[in-house]
């Protein structure tokens, strides 16, 4: 605490590294590797779509999370960040995405929280300093007013203040511009580059790419984990924002070369003069307050048919899939499954008349963790025979059909009376696979399918999404991983704020298109 | 991973627990005796701290509520509501429901079984007045418990707070019935009309013991076996376990919530009901024995599992009779039970939570 925020300006130095730093989570491998430079006097972007890893990257600067392998230097010094005190006391301060701070207290006194508890709170002491900071940013802030009589806008300028006042030396901002207005991102936009001129350094999260390039003196891509490019502060200028963009998306979406997953959609099961096996007509769902809810969308898939939908997470993708199964009430719209409407049907219906689910949320609402692997297998068949008779759980049947299901579908599992939650996760999505595909299944939406899986689970799941398809199921495939959905779908339609905004064949230039469109940026 | 043979069969033997079959039972029976012995010993020191000999009241409560012979058949009539209770409460937990207006739902059924049975046994045989007294009972525990059950199922309105101020009104409406409504007018004390003992349920063989503790015990393991063995029972449970999951798989999660508060309320309801008509003859305004509560951590204790409740529940009842007499004999209050069992809870719970620290700490 003893060095001052406004440090010497003249020289830019590293004020943390990363190297090599690795953090795994059980079935996810959330950052592999990465190597970062935090410099002074920069605004480095961290870019990537949700699951890219960012957040687990800001989880180890912060101090929330210690890296399973590699090192984190402050300093040009290897130092573990063990907590989120200590992290705040290397300078390093983090504004997260959700508002921290209490709405029902004042400016000062949020600012004044954490300090010692058997002090009087120094409002003197504070004034005075926030008076140097804010003067020297020109920012205005309100110290005696609540929190929650605030713009979000000006909450975030005293987060920033919170940072500056424990004198911050790195500003970690986590998608900040999320909830702002375009004004407000203006503003925000022009407060990193005062800050950054007094020598700080400020690491800003986001993925939207026009700011990234229009705020940034450095960018660094994230990828499934993986730092897969990095534009310099000299290249930046010289590119200007739209070529940045330009090389931003090619990072983003690009194929790599040494990228074992990529393959290209081969041949396809559609039958394109059979009648459509899935019609969907301008369904809606009310937007909720974190959700864009569904606009209009209608789609068709055909028998045997591929169609995958594109789009960063949290557009209406899973509203799409619990609208189409039943979970979520709609505003509008219709649904036929071979011609006949199941608009009026729920969950079970639906299912029963072969539209299958397979949700995202595998261990959330897929699976009840702590009950054996067996009964997972027939948690949407509760009461149906020949597994129950008169109510009562036939176990034998159970067991039976529950031991050729995990021999089909390669289950491994010490036992059938295993808490589903011991698996990892590329079992228990073969549970899912086996519980959705077995049985009548018709029409199929897979909801990120291979998310947070390992590489082999995912291309198993992937063989296992495209023989489905060759029996001549129809199959929703919504992921928010390109690569996937251009290896395995005959057309690719882009959701965004609860839109389809395109609808495109799979040819060979559709990847930068869709890619285009997946961040705003008309095709 | 990749090893792992997938067939069944074959696979149970990769089973993830690295203790070895005797080294499990000898820990788990560890788990058990310990913090009771722990519970024993804390409870002890409270009573030396008070000036009792913690001895003598564990002799008393002892020979009194187990090892008499009159203090046993005492232990086991008293088990006999507490078996309803316990079986209300297991239907709830374990769908993932906080019914803790047990009290109230428990006395309604007693004032309406203590007024209904005596008006039916002059119009009807026995064999018949009685279970409609217990339906009319059972009904309007169930009835009772639809305010909070519709809040919960179709507000998402916390059902423990809406289940305890409900049993605050429960209990003063009984109190009010028994008073205004139902008053035994033939007597000074305000109490509803007496049940003529012959009209009672019998009594087991040659003993005070209650029939009641059959129905109990039937209660209670009809309920084990639907949450264990049946469709509807495992519906309760994924609701309990996952209420997402529930939603996902399709069940109607608000119809069943109302079906679980109907079913817990009127099993405590029952419960009521054949106290008063096995036991108590007649409800007093101020009788309120809260039982809701008090079998609580029994249900806990047993991790809601039926047949352990019975042990469960049968321990209670010792300590409660036997904490009765040792009200009267050594002058340590009888609430002092609830103490110890709660020590005992408190205790559970500590060992495993350290349990599980020491687990993780092993496998790290």
């Amino acid at each position: 605490m003893t060095r001052p925020s406004q440090s010497s300006t003249t020289e830019p130095h590293d004020i943390v590294v990363l190297e090599g730093v690795t953090k795994r989570f059980p079935g996810v491998v959330a950052n592999d590797s990465v190597d970062l430079r935090i410099r002074s006097g920069e605004v480095h972007v961290l870019l990537g779509e949700n699951g890219a890893g960012k957040s687990t990257l800001i989880g180890m600067l912060s101090g929330l999370q210690q890296p399973d392998e590699g090192r984190i230097l402050v300093d040009g010094r290897p130092t573990p960040i063990t907590s989120p005190r200590h992290a705040l006391s290397l300078g390093i301060g983090t504004v997260f995405q959700h508002m921290m701070l209490v709405p029902t207290l004042t400016v000062a006194e949020n600012l004044l929280l954490g300090g010692p508890w058997w002090q009087r709170p120094r409002i003197g002491q504070l004034e005075a300093r926030v008076a140097e900071i804010t003067k020297s940013l020109n920012i205005t802030v309100r110290l005696h007013a609540k929190v929650s009589e605030l713009s979000l806008g000006e909450q975030q300028q005293v987060e920033i203040l919170r940072a500056m006042v424990r004198n911050s030396r790195l500003l970690i901002l986590d998608e900040s511009t999320s909830m702002l207005t375009p004004q407000g991102i203006e503003e925000l936009g022009a407060l990193m580059r005062r800050l950054v001129e007094q020598g700080l350094a400020i690491v800003f999260i986001t993925h939207k790419l026009k700011e990234a390039a229009a705020f940034g003196d450095r960018i660094s891509v994230l990828k499934l984990g993986r730092k897969v490019g990095e534009i310099t502060p000299p290249r930046l200028k010289f590119l200007g924002e739209k070529a940045a963009i330009t090389e931003i998306v090619e990072m983003m979406f690009g194929k790599q070369t040494d990228d074992p997953e990529a393959e290209r959609h081969a041949g396809s099961f559609a039958k394109p003069d059979a009648a459509p096996l899935l019609q969907v007509r301008d369904l809606s769902v009310a937007p909720m307050a974190d959700s864009p809810g569904l606009s209009s969308v209608s789609f068709d898939i055909r028998p045997g048919e591929i169609l995958g939908i594109a789009g960063i997470d949290g557009n209406g993708q899973k509203q799409l899939a619990e609208a189409l199964s039943g979970q979520l009430a709609t505003t509008g719209g219709s649904v036929e499954l071979d011609g006949r409407s199941i608009d009026a049907m729920d969950v079970g219906q639906r299912r029963a008349a072969g539209l299958r689910y397979l949700t995202d949320d595998r261990l959330g609402e897929g699976t009840v963790g702590t009950f054996p692997v067996s009964i997972n297998f027939f948690l949407k068949q509760v009461g149906e025979e020949p597994f129950w008779r008169r109510g009562f759980e036939q176990r034998g049947e159970i067991d039976s059909r529950a031991g050729e299901l995990v021999r089909e579908y390669d289950v491994r599992t010490p036992s059938l009376k295993t808490p589903v939650g011991r698996l990892s996760g590329g079992n228990i999505q073969k549970v899912l696979l086996a519980r959705e595909l077995a049985d009548g299944a018709r029409v199929v939406i897979f909801n990120k399918p291979t998310y947070g899986l390992d590489l082999a689970n995912t291309l198993a799941s992937r063989q296992r999404i495209r023989d489905t398809a060759a029996r001549g199921l129809a199959i929703l495939l919504i992921s928010t991983d390109l690569e996937e959905l251009l290896s395995m779908c005959d057309r690719i339609a882009v959701i965004a704020n609860g839109r389809l905004v395109g609808d495109v064949q799979n040819e060979d230039d559709v990847r930068t298109t869709v890619g285009r469109m997946m961040v705003g940026v008309a095709a | 991973m990749s090893v792992e043979a997938t067939g069944p069969a074959e696979a149970t033997a990769v089973d993830s627990t690295p203790a070895p079959a005797g080294g499990g039972f000898v820990h788990r029976l560890l788990m058990a005796i310990g913090p009771i012995l722990a519970a024993l010993v804390l409870a002890g020191a409270i009573l030396l701290a008070v000036g009792v000999d913690p001895l003598t009241y564990y002799g008393t409560v002892l020979q009194r509520g187990l090892l008499s012979p009159l203090g046993i058949q005492q232990t086991l009539t008293r088990m006999a509501p507490l078996l309803f209770v316990a079986a209300g409460l297991i239907v709830a937990f374990r769908a993932g429901m906080w019914n803790l207006g047990g009290d109230g739902q428990f006395l309604l059924g007693a004032v309406t079984a203590a007024a209904s049975a005596p008006l039916l046994v002059e119009v009807l045989p026995g064999w018949m007045a009685l279970p409609i007294a217990f339906v009319l009972a059972t009904a309007v525990a169930m009835i009772w418990s639809l305010v909070p059950a519709l809040l919960r199922a179709y507000q998402g309105v916390n059902e423990i707070i809406t289940t305890l101020m409900m049993t605050f009104l429960g209990t003063s409406l009984a109190n009010v019935l028994v008073k205004l409504v139902f008053l035994d007018p033939a007597t000074t004390v305000p109490q509803t009309r007496t049940l003529p003992v012959e009209d009672r349920l019998p009594r087991l063989f040659d003993t005070t013991i209650t029939s009641g503790l059959i129905f109990g015990l039937v209660a209670i393991i009809a309920v084990h076996l639907m949450m264990t063995r049946t469709a509807f029972g495992l519906k309760l449970r994924i609701v309990g376990a996952n209420p997402r999951a529930a939603i996902h798989a399709g069940l109607g999660v608000p119809k069943l919530t109302v079906a679980v508060f109907a079913l817990s309320a009127g099993l405590v309801g029952l419960g009521g009901a054949v106290d008063i008509v096995g036991v108590q003859g007649n409800v007093r305004a101020d009788w309120n024995p809260a039982y809701g509560m008090a079998v609580i951590p029994a249900v806990f204790l047993a991790r809601m599992n039926g047949f352990a409740a019975i042990g469960f529940v049968f321990l209670l009842s010792v300590l409660s009779i036997g904490g009765e007499s040792a009200a009267r004999r050594v002058g340590v209050p009888n609430t002092f039970t609830l103490v110890l069992v709660a020590i005992v809870l408190v205790m559970l719970a500590l060992a495993e939570y350290f349990d599980h620290r020491h687990n993780q700490s092993r496998k790290a």
